[in-house]
């Protein structure tokens, strides 16, 4: 990836989301709101550099709700994630230089920053090829809940490796993170997978601990689903 | 009692200090940049801190209920080494962060000209970005510590009401009461003040102004010193709402005027983030 012009279908991709975004954003957004964004977009356009203020006051300029968008696959995102993503998509550059952008946003962002670059992964990834695999791997690394689910999107899902795809998954589980949340699972869950969650599942048991509900549709037969509202347990903290 | 730690460092502190702190009322709290007890030796390190500091630490207060603010600085006991000085050209990418509320903890360690230089400097940061400022007052030489931090804030042009000097006793406070600057009280279990002083002190200078905080950290310091200190407010005859201001309102209004703080409760509706999706498990709201 050293391309340094979009092509046509990148820049019909970029356009398409950002007309979804937008209209998804619209009824969430103050006139002030609105008006801070399409300037911050026009900032970023004209100098990319521009993105690293704007970034950190999205959540404050444009809120931090839940974004309601069913059906379009923003599950789980809020608004300023949202917001985000839009402005991310007025870069003007691709490939290597994008990915480097991207890179410098992710390692200088709070967690909302790193969660927002991670969303902006998919609609970016014809242009960034595994030029921003490096920080769905860190964001993996953490156990932070909101940057594990961000990972798995369909970026990450698409670009991982089988190893740290699954360990990944299995991770989802160890710190409470709805596997819901992990794109094309149904996809990807292999054989190697079902064993992990099966073996996971043993070792739970044989500690007298309940096995999460998401597990059970590893397990053949289903003998996982135990787990109570009314008693949950804490996720493991160390993983 | 609703608690407002103005100033305490919990990246030092355990989930049992978050879960004791959340059942003494403890709602929001600040942790301000400073040493770590062991100095550091490249500005990587500080980088490292600075992401927890708006990335970890926050999540893990989350969790327990706690809204997680900053403030961020290079700290006068490290602003004299020429190792850690480059920090200061990282930190206006910092100031942006929403969860910092100030610059800060700024001020004299041995009051050298480095550390001169690294105060004004940081105070200009403030104007730029438009936040208060958390001056750190010296364990030594206090009280001309105090005089030459509050010359230092005049000449800066930045107005003093945006600004507390803080960790002050029996000696000082009286200095930055006719300065127009806010007062912070660092309750500590045998040093600096204590919860009884510490009521003398509200007794004659009122509430107006006044923080307190257990600035609890790595040392031997208790974080429920702000709890102890309302406890020993109504003893000594205040009012459930002079205890409200001093713990709760007092902190709002002063950093407040970053205009970024953010004092829902972690895990509920409103919260940006159903995203803290572990607490959303833990409630069993979602699958």
């Amino acid at each position: 990836m050293t391309h340094d012009e979009m092509t046509h279908d990148q820049t019909v991709a970029r356009d398409g989301a950002r007309e979804a975004l937008l209209s998804a954003l619209e009824p969430h957004l103050s006139p002030g709101a609105a008006g801070w964004l399409s300037e911050a977009r026009e900032r970023i356009a004209a100098a990319p550099e521009a993105a690293a203020t704007a970034l950190p006051a999205v959540g404050r300029r444009c809120g931090r709700g839940p974004l309601r968008a069913e059906g379009t696959g923003w599950d789980g995102w809020s608004v300023d994630d949202a917001a985000r993503v839009v402005l991310l998509l007025e870069l003007p550059c691709t490939g290597d230089a994008l990915a480097a952008r991207l890179t410098d946003l992710y390692r200088y962002g709070d967690a909302a920053e790193r969660r927002g670059v991670l969303r902006a992964l998919a609609v970016l990834d014809a242009e960034l090829g595994d030029g921003a695999l490096p920080l769905v791997h860190d964001a993996l690394r953490t156990n932070d809940t909101r940057l594990v689910a961000a990972a798995l999107g369909p970026y990450g899902g698409a670009r991982l490796a089988d190893h740290a795809w699954r360990q990944a998954v299995l991770k989802c589980v160890f710190v409470g993170v709805p596997l819901a949340v992990v794109d094309g699972l149904a996809r990807r869950a292999d054989a190697e997978l079902a064993r992990m969650m099966a073996d996971y599942a043993r070792e739970r048991t044989a500690a007298g601990r309940d096995v999460p509900p998401d597990v059970a549709g590893f397990l053949d037969p289903p003998t996982a689903g135990t787990r109570s509202p009314e008693s949950p347990e804490s996720p493991d903290q160390k993983v | 009692m609703r608690i407002f730690d103005p100033h305490i460092h919990m990246s030092s502190r355990t989930t049992d200090d978050y879960e004791r702190m959340h059942a003494a009322g403890v709602r929001a709290l600040v942790e301000p940049a400073f040493w770590l007890g062991q100095p550091r030796t490249s500005v990587g390190s500080f980088v490292d801190y600075f992401d927890g500091l708006v990335g970890w630490e926050p999540f893990r207060a989350a969790q327990f209920g706690i809204r997680h603010h900053c403030t961020m600085a290079l700290n006068p006991k490290e602003a004299g080494d020429p190792r850690c000085r480059p920090v200061l050209e990282l930190l206006p990418r910092y100031l942006e962060k929403d969860g910092v509320v100030a610059v800060g903890e700024v001020g004299y360690d041995s009051m050298t000209p480095e550390e001169d230089e690294v105060f004004a400097h940081q105070l200009a940061l403030a104007v730029d970005h438009d936040l208060p400022v958390l001056v750190h007052t010296p364990h030594r030489d206090k009280a001309a510590g105090t005089r030459r931090s509050l010359d230092v804030v005049r000449e800066s042009g930045i107005a003093p009401e945006r600004v507390v000097i803080d960790h002050l006793n029996e000696v000082t406070v009286g200095l930055v009461a006719d300065s127009g600057c806010w007062m912070g009280f660092s309750i500590y279990p045998d040093t600096k003040m204590d919860e009884d002083r510490m009521v003398a002190i509200l007794r004659e200078h009122g509430t107006e102004r006044m923080l307190v905080n257990s600035a609890a950290d790595w040392g031997r310091s208790d974080p429920l010193k702000t709890r102890r200190t309302g406890e020993a407010m109504l003893a000594g005859g205040f009012t459930d709402a002079d205890v409200d201001q001093v713990l709760w309102h007092n902190p709002v209004a002063f950093y407040g005027q970053s205009g970024r703080l953010v004092l829902d409760v972690p895990g509920e509706p409103t919260d940006s983030g159903a995203l803290f999706a572990g607490n959303s498990v833990l409630r069993g709201g979602r699958a």
